[in-house]
């Protein structure tokens, strides 16, 4: 085909970021992390003050340096609690996370499997994890299994909620030129609704980073003798308090980690939405 | 006429719904000729844009026939024998401008199992948007995101293209701009197109031929041929000849609604 020349009065291509904005975006990321850095200290000095005002005992509240102590002199043991955590969490982020896109993605497909399964879900969601781990504890034994299994359920719920909005978000025109383009099903689902997903699916999934280690640290307090879970309720009965806040300190830490990981993720796999 | 390339008989369309059955469209006949570039024009809710799906094999009629390129709308549907172009783009948000241009080589292999007639690249030159290849969606703006869109029909080389409201959600200057473009693609390509609008002046300038549609249930209540001259610039509709013709259509459809 002869083309014609194009009759837009076209002035500067796409935008495509250069290297000055890449570095302003470097700036204002540097600004982001600096404010909550200095709001963190702020609350750090303040803990400490009030601590010396009130001659709050040590037992109860420790101070700052007594927990950047305990932090130091006890990292071996609390690098051996936060393995087993960690493996738990991750394990359990994976297999809720898994399970909740699978059930999503059949429930889309097939309308009367959501109506019946859906309720059930919700049902499930309702019940306390509290109540729920000694009686995984009791069906799955001592090893990580019944830790991971909570770490699951309680990303479970979040994921499979949003992921059946995103896969139903996707625009009814462009579900409509794929079946103008005789696409099938398992076309459509690749190019349309997959990806209208995704934005959901990591906003769930930024939730369930933090919550799959709540799931681990609940779950290790029924019937274990290791992770931070375990450690937090064993320095809580001895009343060795330095060391409990250094293991709390140390299990938002992998929360934190683990959402950096997720929103990382998102970052570079969901461009479009920013 | 010449071959015809659309042929409806006698089509009616009845949608199920809450308050009881509503009629869309009540024994529509027409022809549309190979090459025509026809407009589709009637007040709100008078069931064209359910013909331009009939035709798409999108909806299935209720009663009468359609026939595409002479077989039914679902073979014309297999074998890419007409592009859609939806009132609102549809892009996909997460690939770029030519990405987007490329999908319809992409779904069933198309690309591979035909020699595509147009470059993708080609096709964004003609809609005027050289240089916007790598663009997403969300950086371009509204007229320039349905130029894609309207590349994107062209690319397999459809015989025919279905228009929807195409230019309905456009401002007026960024609208007459595209009409200006889509006569251009229309005498460079030699396609059937059938265009839905709700704008008088702009099925005119369009059009050879125009379909009076009544409100619904949706019925031809007029065929007009516009005999302007071709190729059109925009200074025809300063001429007394297409005043006529945008009178005459006002008339028209004031009592149609």
């Amino acid at each position: 085909m002869t083309v014609a020349t194009p009759a837009a009065s076209v002035t500067s291509p796409g935008a495509v970021p250069s290297t000055p904005a890449r570095a302003a975006t470097g700036a204002v990321l540097l600004r982001r992390l600096l404010l909550p850095l200095l709001v963190l200290a702020a609350l750090i000095a303040l803990w400490d003050v009030i601590i010396r005002v009130f001659a709050v005992p040590a037992y109860v509240i420790p101070a700052p340096a007594a927990v950047w102590q305990a932090l130091v002199k006890e990292r071996v043991r609390l690098l051996d609690n936060a393995i087993p955590t960690i493996v738990e969490s991750l394990g359990g982020f994976a297999l809720g996370n898994l399970v909740a896109i699978a059930a999503a993605v059949a429930f889309v497909h097939n309308k009367v499997l959501e109506r019946a399964l859906y309720p059930v879900a919700v049902a499930v969601r309702t019940l306390p994890i509290v109540a729920i781990a000694p009686i995984f504890v009791l069906m799955l034994g001592n090893g990580y299994a019944p830790k991971i299994a909570i770490a699951a359920l309680i990303t479970f719920f979040p994921t499979l909620v949003n992921m059946v909005e995103g896969l139903e978000s996707a625009d009814p025109q462009a579900l409509e030129l794929m079946h103008v383009l005789s696409a099938s099903k398992t076309e459509a689902f690749r190019y349309v609704r997959w990806p209208s997903s995704l934005p959901y699916l990591f906003s769930a999934m930024r939730i369930a980073s933090t919550s799959s280690v709540l799931g681990a640290l609940v779950a290790e307090w029924i019937g274990t003798n290791k992770g931070l879970g375990y450690l937090i309720v064993l320095t809580t009965y001895d009343f060795r308090t330095a060391l409990l806040y250094a293991a709390m300190v140390v299990t938002s830490a992998i929360a934190l980690a683990f959402f950096f990981v997720v929103s990382m993720m998102e970052w570079l796999l969901v461009r479009w939405e920013r | 006429m010449a071959t015809v390339d659309i042929a409806c008989r006698d089509v009616s369309m009845v949608f199920p719904s809450a308050g009881g059955p509503v009629q869309a469209l009540a024994g529509v006949t027409l022809d549309i000729g190979r090459g025509e570039l026809v407009a589709l024009i009637g007040p709100s809710g008078c069931g064209k844009s359910t013909l331009l799906r009939l035709i798409a094999d999108v909806l299935q009629p209720t009663g009468g026939t359609i026939e595409v390129r002479g077989g039914p709308p679902s073979r014309a549907r297999l074998a890419r024998e007409f592009g859609f172009v939806f009132q609102h783009p549809g892009l996909l948000l997460w690939r770029n401008a030519l990405a987007n241009v490329r999908l319809p080589l992409e779904v069933g292999a198309w690309g591979r199992r035909h020699v595509p007639p147009h470059q993708p690249e080609d096709l964004l030159a003609l809609v005027g948007l050289k240089g916007f290849e790598q663009a997403y969606p969300r950086q371009l703006s509204g007229g320039m995101q349905q130029r894609v869109s309207i590349a994107r029909a062209l690319v397999t080389g459809p015989p025919i293209l279905l228009m929807d409201e195409p230019f309905g959600a456009l401002d007026e200057i960024t609208r007459d701009h595209l009409n200006q473009e889509l006569l251009r693609i229309w005498a460079a390509t030699g396609t059937t197109i059938v265009f839905v609008t709700h704008s008088i002046p702009e099925a005119v300038y369009l059009s050879s031929r125009i379909f009076v549609f009544t409100h619904r249930p949706g019925r031809v209540m007029e065929e007009v041929r516009i005999d302007l001259p071709s190729p059109r610039e925009p200074s025809v509709k300063d001429t007394p000849e297409f005043v006529r013709h945008t009178g005459a259509l006002r008339r028209a459809l004031a009592q149609a609604g």
